[in-house]
């Protein structure tokens, strides 16, 4: 057997059942959902070939691949799918497994961390609270900006799931 | 009607584009619906990146986020569809899956916190339908203009979709967000392949901007080809991928509205509050 030969690995699929995909294996390959999808009109990502290679738990061709994370998550494909694929959930799931192996795009590393570090996904600049207090409103919202207990309960819970080591790094 | 209800902000509108905020605060009063702040409440967070990055610290977050609302005995009401799939989706797991409830409560108690699971989400398109009748939204209206406006109405992904538990309208042909533009004396106009993504959910305009922009792009086309006065939609990611897009692809200069802005002009409030100095595509109307 030659080495380079694609090796179908059902523990991995099981593992993307338990992580959320447990509709994974109703997929019979109709396509829908490859023809649904606007990212795909774009790019040469295909749906349906995810779906694929995670039954048939192609790890390697999923984890780190740029296609997994070229989903927007509409959910068109969801809503269409005649077998009630929850692909969606599939996804998710092979993202979070993916990104435990370490595979994650600097920019979404940044996003992580701002929000484990800061509680949001954007920063407030010094012109974010001009305008603010010129429109009425609070300069800062009354968000985990204004209460930092709360903003230590959010990092607590990052400590916690592990999630703050987790997106560590650059 | 109207009980009081806790105005989740999330990052985007706050931050970058508060006219919103503004402009949901004052049509909200005009309308009777009396507004609490969840005061200490985070990120959503974020359905696309934070859900992608780890499913158990987005749903623990989101939880501590129903739990102050539950504290404070109001439901949550969210000018956002990224807002308002991260809340409602984790509202809807832990309300309803014991076994996952508990799981995530093993996470917030070392923090202090008890989510009960009981607090529900709305989201403001549906609220506004479903709550305040569209006849009370049209005796409001005072600015008719001289001629009427044609609206591309965006309605996102994550306002509708997933029906199978969100059961607002159906995502294929909805009505919903039309009717009540259409209240407003503006016409919601046709447009190829309405309902389509605006590109940037999903993590894609993080790592991926010039797919996402391309996504955007083609919206673009088809609401210009439809002869679009303005684009009116329900979320500030959506918004700041249309607004931000514009400048980015620079061929094109259609207007931005989010439907609190776009309501508070019709029912003439103050213009000082919408915030439109914020945006970068130019609104002239
Ligand atoms: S639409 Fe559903 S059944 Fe058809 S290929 Fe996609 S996931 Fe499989
Ligand atoms: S949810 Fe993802 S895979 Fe499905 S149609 Fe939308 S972008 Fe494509």
């Amino acid at each position: 057997m030659t080495t380079d030969a694609k090796q179908p690995n059902p523990e991995f699929a099981k593992k993307v059942v338990e992580a959320g995909g447990k509709t994974l294996n109703l997929c019979f390959q109709c396509g829908t959902c490859t023809g649904s999808c606007p990212s795909g009109r774009q790019t040469a990502f295909r749906t349906r070939k995810l779906v694929r290679r995670a039954q048939l738990g192609l790890k390697d061709d999923i984890m780190g691949s740029d296609d997994l994370w070229l989903c927007t998550t509409c959910f068109t494909c969801y809503e269409r799918c005649p077998r009630g694929v929850e692909i969606v959930d599939i996804i998710m799931a092979l993202r979070n497994m993916s990104v435990r192996e370490g595979h994650m795009a600097p920019q979404h590393k940044k996003i992580a961390q701002l929000v484990s570090k800061s509680g949001h996904l954007v920063n407030l600049r010094d012109e974010d609270k001009a305008f603010r207090k010129k429109l009425g409103l609070r300069e800062t919202p009354p968000t985990v900006l204004e209460k930092p207990a709360g903003l230590e309960q959010v990092k607590k819970i990052c400590q916690i799931t592990g999630f703050d080591k987790l997106v560590a790094g650059d | 009607m109207a009980e009081k209800l806790g105005f989740f902000l999330g990052c985007i509108m706050p931050m970058r584009y508060p006219g919103i905020e503004s402009a949901t605060r004052e049509v909200l009063k005009e309308l009777g619906v009396e507004l609490a702040d969840l005061e200490g409440a985070s990120c959503c967070p974020a359905p696309g990146v934070m859900r992608s990055f780890d499913q158990d610290t987005w749903l623990a977050i989101g939880a501590r986020n129903l739990a102050i609302a539950q504290e404070m005995g109001v439901d949550i009401l969210t000018i956002c569809n990224g807002c308002y799939d991260t809340l409602f989706e984790t509202a809807h797991k832990l309300n309803n899956d014991l076994e996952a409830l508990a799981r995530i409560n093993k996470i917030l108690k070392q923090v202090g916190i008890e989510y009960k699971g009981k607090t529900q989400v709305r989201h403001f398109v549906e609220y506004l339908a479903n709550e305040i009748d569209i006849d009370a939204i049209k005796s409001k209206v005072k600015e008719n203009g001289d001629k009427k406006m044609k609206a591309a109405v965006f309605y996102g992904c994550h306002f509708l979709k997933p029906s199978t538990i969100k059961k607002i309208d159906n995502p294929e042909r909805p009505r919903i967000f039309d009717d009540i533009v259409e209240a407003l004396g503006v016409e919601s106009i046709e447009y190829k392949d309405k309902g389509s993504c605006c590109g940037a959910g999903g993590g894609v305009r993080a790592r991926s901007p010039d797919v996402a922009l391309k996504m955007t792009k083609e919206n673009l086309v088809n609401m210009q080809d439809a002869g679009a006065d303005f684009i009116v939609d329900c979320c500030p990611f959506c918004h700041l991928q249309f607004d931000v897009g514009q400048a980015e692809l620079k061929e094109f200069q259609i207007p931005v509205l989010h439907l609190m802005q776009l309501m508070a002009m019709k029912f003439g409030l103050d213009k000082d509050k919408l915030g439109l100095e914020a945006h970068r595509t130019p609104v002239k109307l």
